[in-house]
C-alpha cells in the first residue's frame, strides 16, 4: 500500500517536471501576466495532485493538465468580470513588449523590426478574440498540439475547434492587413 | 509552417484549415510562438524570491510600526472623549451656577418687595397714630410743651 503510494507520487513528480513548462507557456500567453500564470500554474498541479489517482490515462497527461488549466483559466475571467473594479493588472505585460522577446536569428536590423511589428500584430489580434478562440488559436499555434488533443483538451468537437481556429486565425490575417 | 508536421511528412492540418495560407502569415505565426517561447522560458527561469525570506529586522520595524500606530490612534481617540467628558462637565457646572445666581436674584428681588411693603405699612401706620381728633388737641400741645420745656 505504501509501496504503491510512493511509486504514484514519484509518477506525478515526473509529471509535474515534464509538463509544467508547457502549462505556465499556455496560461502566460493566455494571461499575459506572469504572476497569475504562475498562481494558477500551482492551482493546476494542486488540483492534478488531489485527483491524480482518478486520472485513468484515457487521455495523456498533458491534455488533461491542460484542461484543468483551461477550466481554472476560465474560472479566474469569470471571477475577473465579477470585480468590474480591478481595472489595473500590475504585471501584465504590454502588448509591445511580448514581442521584445523574438529572437533575432539571423535577420537584419530592418527584418526584425519588421517581425516585432508583426509579432505586436498578431498579439493584438488575439487579445481581441473571445475566450474559446483565443484558447483554441493558442493551443494550435504556440503550443502546436494537433486537433484532436485541442479537442479532448477543450471538450469541444474536432469540427467546433476547426470553426473557431478558422475565425482566429481570419481575424488576425484582418489585424496583419489582409496580407496573402 | 509547423515543424513538426513537416518532420512527419504529412499535409499539416493548419494547411488543411487554411488552404489560403501564405508564407508571411505563416512567418507571422511563427514569429509569435518563437516570442511566447522566449518569454515563457525567461519568466520561469526568472529568480524567485521567496515570502518567507523577510529579514528579522523588518519584520520587527513593521510589527513596532503597527503597535506605535495603534498607540497614537488609541491616545488620539481617548483625548478626544476626555476632552468632551470635561467640555460637557464645564457647561453643567456653568448651567449650575447661572441657575444659583438667578434664583438668588429672584430671593433678593423677593425680600426687598417684603422689605418695601413693611415699610409702607409702618409709614402708615405712623401716619395713623399721628392724625389725632380736633377734641383731643388740647392735650396734645401740652404734650408738646412737656417734651419741649
Amino acid at each position: 500500500m505504501a509501496m504503491a503510494e510512493e511509486n504514484a507520487s514519484e509518477e506525478f513528480s515526473a509529471v509535474v517536471a515534464r509538463h509544467r513548462p508547457q502549462i505556465f507557456r499556455f496560461l502566460l500567453s493566455s494571461t499575459r501576466d506572469v504572476d497569475l500564470a504562475e498562481t494558477l500554474t500551482q492551482d493546476c498541479f494542486l488540483k492534478a495532485h488531489r485527483n491524480w489517482s482518478s486520472f485513468r490515462g484515457e487521455s495523456s497527461a498533458m491534455t488533461w493538465l491542460m484542461r484543468i488549466a483551461i477550466n481554472l483559466q476560465k474560472d479566474h475571467w469569470r471571477n475577473r468580470r465579477m470585480q468590474f473594479w480591478r481595472h489595473t493588472q500590475s504585471n501584465a505585460v504590454a502588448l509591445d513588449e511580448a514581442s521584445e522577446w523574438l529572437p533575432s536569428g539571423e535577420r537584419s536590423v530592418e527584418q526584425q523590426l519588421l517581425a516585432k511589428e508583426r509579432v505586436g500584430q498578431v498579439s493584438k489580434a488575439v487579445e481581441k478574440l473571445s475566450e474559446r478562440q483565443r484558447t483554441v488559436f493558442l493551443l494550435r499555434y504556440v503550443e502546436e498540439a494537433e486537433l484532436s488533443e485541442i479537442a479532448r483538451a477543450t471538450g469541444l468537437s474536432e469540427g467546433t475547434v476547426k470553426a473557431h481556429l478558422s475565425r482566429a486565425v481570419a481575424r488576425v490575417r484582418a489585424e496583419l492587413g489582409g496580407i496573402r | 509552417m509547423i515543424i513538426k508536421d513537416k518532420v512527419a511528412g504529412r499535409r499539416s492540418q493548419h494547411e488543411e484549415l487554411n488552404p489560403w495560407q501564405d508564407s508571411e502569415l505563416d512567418e507571422a505565426l511563427t514569429n509569435f510562438r518563437l516570442s511566447v517561447h522566449a518569454w515563457s522560458e525567461a519568466a520561469f527561469n526568472r529568480p524567485r524570491t521567496a515570502v518567507a525570506a523577510v529579514a528579522p529586522r523588518r519584520v520587527w520595524r513593521l510589527a513596532a510600526g503597527w503597535a506605535l500606530g495603534c498607540v497614537l490612534i488609541a491616545g488620539g481617540a481617548s483625548a478626544g472623549v476626555w476632552q468632551h467628558h470635561q467640555r460637557e462637565m464645564e457647561m453643567r457646572s456653568a448651567a449650575a451656577r447661572a441657575a444659583e445666581q438667578e434664583r438668588l436674584v429672584e430671593q433678593q428681588k423677593e425680600q426687598q418687595a417684603q422689605q418695601e411693603d413693611e415699610d409702607l405699612l409702618a409709614k402708615v401706620d405712623s401716619d395713623v397714630s399721628r392724625e389725632v381728633p380736633v377734641a383731643m388737641e388740647p392735650l396734645v400741645q401740652l404734650m408738646v410743651e412737656d417734651e419741649n420745656p
